[in-house]
């Protein structure tokens, strides 16, 4: 029995899935940014699998596209938590179907 | 090249029924804190993922950032926002939003397994942390900079963004 680059890419791609589904159908503001995280972290594993088991001249490349990833990702938490503060200050809720005050 | 030796093929077992265990409890359990636990349970798994690829300067990166600063950001807007619904297991569009996720996952495992990629049998990285600094200062010297700026303009507009007055 051995681990091969398609394991980690399933394994990618499963998480990547739970990521989109909860981005879909969660309400929870906060639920929805989870699901975003869990996104990037299929992409990264997906990077560095490939880093680890593709044929290149430079393979270290694909774990310096993760490290700038996680650079990114820890930005859009940030930015997007203190939104998320925002928004509760003003309507006291985080529930995105009832921030709707754009709606006619 | 695949990777033979049992140690790492049962911590990959282990590692990835972690990650995608936690990964579902996030989305089946109500309460809003345990599917935060539940997140960080499953970032700790991608962490231990990195350590059987070799990137072990990444899996430590991953604990720090995922693990640490991020989950604690999610743990304070978790807890400043005291009024808000805790339940996490409001949903919209559930079906849809299964189907969907089912069927984007299928496709990408279906074309990761039908492909075939062209593999090396260059073995595991040796290490990791001093080719990574070389490629972040050489060839991906722009964008590093560029990263460094968008940090702060990240966090100035955060702290914008919630500044009282």
């Amino acid at each position: 029995m051995s681990v091969g680059l398609e394991h980690y890419l399933v394994v990618g791609a499963i998480l990547f899935s739970i990521g989109l589904f909860l981005v879909l159908a969660k309400r929870n503001a906060v639920g929805i940014l989870m699901g975003v995280e869990l996104m990037l972290n299929a992409a990264n594993l997906t990077l560095v699998a490939f880093s680890r088991f593709i044929e290149s001249p430079r393979p270290i490349d694909g774990q310096a596209f993760t490290v700038f990833v996680v650079t990114v990702a820890a930005a859009e938490a940030s930015v997007a938590l203190a939104l998320i503060v925002a928004i509760y200050r003003v309507r006291q809720t985080i529930d995105v179907d009832r921030i709707n005050i754009l709606r006619w | 090249m695949a990777v033979d030796d049992p140690g790492v093929v049962a911590a990959f077992w282990v590692l990835s029924a972690t990650t995608i265990g936690g990964a579902l409890m996030v989305a089946a359990v109500r309460n809003l804190i345990h599917a935060f636990l539940f997140l960080v349970l499953s970032f700790i798994g991608v962490a231990g993922l990195y350590l059987t690829l070799s990137a072990d300067f990444i899996a430590v990166v991953q604990v720090l950032i995922y693990a640490g600063a991020i989950a604690v950001l999610m743990l304070f807007a978790i807890m400043l926002t005291p009024l808000a619904a805790r339940d996490n297991s409001e949903t919209i569009f559930l079906a849809p939003a299964a189907v969907l996720a089912g069927l984007v996952a299928t496709t990408i495992a279906l074309i990761a397994v039908d492909t075939s990629w062209p593999l090396s049998d260059r073995g595991p990285f040796a290490t990791t942390a001093a080719a990574l600094g070389e490629a972040l200062l050489d060839p991906f010297v722009l964008p590093f900079e560029v990263a460094s700026v968008l940090l702060v303009v990240a966090m100035i507009g955060a702290i914008m963004l919630v500044r009282e007055d």
